[in-house]
């Protein structure tokens, strides 16, 4: 089994319309849509006979009012500001600030701190014309995207081994925090795509040094490579010095977004790009085979 | 167009944000910290809190005169006092206490900081310790005051190190005198989860960047449906405009719906990406550019001071 995930650092870089041809290119996949903060790729997935569940996880600190006695040691407890006394002198948890930690409930004179399951998000599984999807979407404001993103990644293996898949393709989220690092365990290889602007450099770089910590190959697409050509030989020339491999390049392309508008993948839309990132499929597909080997 | 008086009512903090990473949040802010003397007469910080994958910094090229580390209190056990009763490993809601075989043990990165531990220990036998969750940098480009965060690569929780730099930020505020406080400009982090949601508490307005295409306007529509409930004052700027289609119709849709002013539309212009990839400020490709610029400092300005008059 392979497993690929598609991360930037720097959000905007092509994550998503790079996996999206991914999918529309290979073989014998589940999709998987880890962005679940701000996810996209079903935007051009067109996922149909969704199934989907609430995400539950951790739980939410909430007064029992008529319990509450104003006595405030829920809120100097409470580290993340979330607990205030109110109307009447009773305390109230701000649901956005509760880390579900469980400090007030624990520690309340009165007992007066219920602790419910939270539902953070729901997670869903489709069918598209590339195959099987699996997707989430964390409630806006919502937490615990590390733990939604193990779970769909549970998810996709569970039914690539059922189904027979032989891989399993990410959109990862843009950062190097909670949702990426969780959607790097047990990856054969992430491919980072990035442009040749400071910021996406910049980024590149931090992503990569957290794709090192954890000791995961990395295939690098410089994106966008025309609006600074000395720029992306340099960013090359960098990875190639780090043994960080290089797959390919693509330009700066106004057909990108009107892929993204006619709801196509790039090998859909066709022309020129189309038959680019074909290439660097190839180059990916073959580095995670070879990946998967050395493992 | 006159810019009301600032100091009536105190410094402004204004978030920029997006639902979609890409849009153009570093891209609008740094162009506000370039014009915003120039536009709203008042002094102005710039504050990178996209800790993650900080940018800010690549275009204002401030000088850092300090840097300081950041930590997050987490427990150490003495495990001679440790009686193994399990209060630790039971409350611990992060599994990031646990007994192994007869070694207490805390597995620091898993670890929120919430103190819970520490209060429920019947021995006493926890202490706080801590872990580095990333730097703050404070520095200055020229007139324009910079802070910075940035995360510690491994590190996962960044919310932590948001909320360290925005307190850093109150306390630099909090020590000058009244009429030499500077308006501050958030440049916070994508999506609309907790990092972005703690990136835009200490804001007086938030303004939206987004993009007219599928995935912007989608984000875009995340992003209203995150920041709205918090009661402040939201407005967009509507980067990368061009192309009459489908996307640009959505986006104004959404926002008359809505009832979000845009307060700028940047066109969807090479010269700009070009601009962009040499780490030259949006109001430096053009005076038509920093005209643009300027206007939308002294829109953005008055939304806040409308809002504290209202």
């Amino acid at each position: 089994m392979r497993e690929i995930v598609v991360l930037s650092g720097k959000g905007g870089a092509g994550k998503t319309s790079v996996t999206a041809a991914f999918a529309a290119l290979a073989e014998n996949k589940v999709v998987c849509d880890l962005d679940v903060d701000a996810p996209d790729l079903h935007i051009l997935l067109d996922p149909k006979n969704t199934v989907a569940e609430e995400f539950l996880s951790g739980n939410l600190a909430l007064v029992e009012r008529t319990d509450c006695d104003g006595c405030g040691t829920c809120r100097d407890v409470c580290r993340f500001g979330a607990v205030t006394l109110g109307a009447g002198g009773k305390a109230v948890v701000d649901p956005r600030r509760c880390e579900g930690c469980k400090a007030c409930v624990a520690l309340c004179p009165r007992q007066a701190i219920a602790f419910p399951p939270r539902v953070c998000g729901y997670f869903a599984r489709s069918e598209t014309r590339f195959g099987p999807f699996v997707h989430a979407r964390l409630d806006p404001g919502g937490e615990n995207s590390g733990r939604l993103v193990a779970l769909l990644k549970r998810n996709a293996r569970e039914l690539a081994e059922k189904e027979g898949h032989e891989l399993i393709l990410c959109d990862g989220a843009p950062g190097i925090a909670c949702p990426v690092i969780s959607s790097l365990s047990g990856a054969t290889l992430a491919v980072l795509v990035t442009e040749p602007t400071p910021s996406g450099i910049h980024d590149l770089l931090r992503v990569a040094e957290l794709c090192d910590h954890f000791r995961l190959p990395v295939g690098v697409i410089v994106n966008k490579a025309d609006v600074n050509p000395e720029q992306a030989d340099r960013l090359e020339a960098a990875c190639a010095e780090k043994g960080r491999v290089v797959l390919g390049r693509l330009p700066y392309s106004p057909d990108v977004t009107r892929a993204m508008k006619a709801r196509l993948t790039l090998p859909e839309y066709g022309g020129p790009l189309g038959e680019e990132i074909a290439r660097l499929w190839e180059a990916a597909n073959a580095l995670a085979h070879a990946c998967a080997k050395a493992r | 167009m006159h810019a009301p008086r600032a100091h009536a009512a105190g410094p402004l903090r204004l978030a920029v944000a997006s639902g979609k990473g890409g849009a153009g949040k570093t891209t609008v802010s740094a162009a506000l910290a370039a014009v915003w003397a120039e536009a709203v007469s008042r002094p102005v910080l710039a504050v990178d809190l996209d800790v993650e994958e900080p940018n800010l910094h690549l275009f204002l090229r401030p000088v850092i005169a300090a840097s300081r580390r950041a930590d997050l209190e987490i427990p150490v056990i003495d495990a001679d006092a440790c009686t193994r009763c399990g209060a630790c490993r039971e409350i611990c809601q992060f599994g990031a206490v646990t007994i192994l075989g007869d070694t207490p043990l805390v597995f620091d990165d898993m670890c929120h900081g919430c103190g819970v531990c520490l209060a429920v220990c019947p021995a006493g036998a926890m202490r706080p310790g801590s872990r580095e969750v990333g730097r703050i940098e404070d520095g200055a480009a020229g007139a324009i005051g910079f802070v910075g965060g940035r995360l510690r690569v491994g590190e996962a929780m960044s919310p932590v190190l948001i909320r360290a730099v925005a307190a850093h930020v109150e306390a630099l505020l909090a020590d000058l005198p009244e009429a030499d406080r500077p308006d501050v400009l958030l440049d916070s982090p994508p999506g609309v989860s907790c990092p972005a949601v703690n990136a835009v508490a200490t804001a007086d307005a938030i303004l939206l960047v987004a993009e007219p295409t599928p995935f912007g306007v989608h984000d875009f529509a995340l992003a209203v449906e995150a920041f709205s409930p918090l009661g402040k004052p939201l407005a967009v700027v509507v980067n990368k405009a061009g192309e009459p289609g489908e996307a640009d119709e959505a986006l104004d849709a959404l926002c008359r719906r809505e009832a979000l002013p845009i307060l700028a539309a940047i066109p969807d212009d090479r010269a700009i990406a070009e601009a962009y990839a040499r780490g030259r400020l949006l109001p430096d490709v053009s005076s038509q550019y920093r005209a643009l610029c300027r206007e939308l400092a002294r829109k953005a300005a008055a939304l806040v001071r409308e809002d504290r008059h209202a």
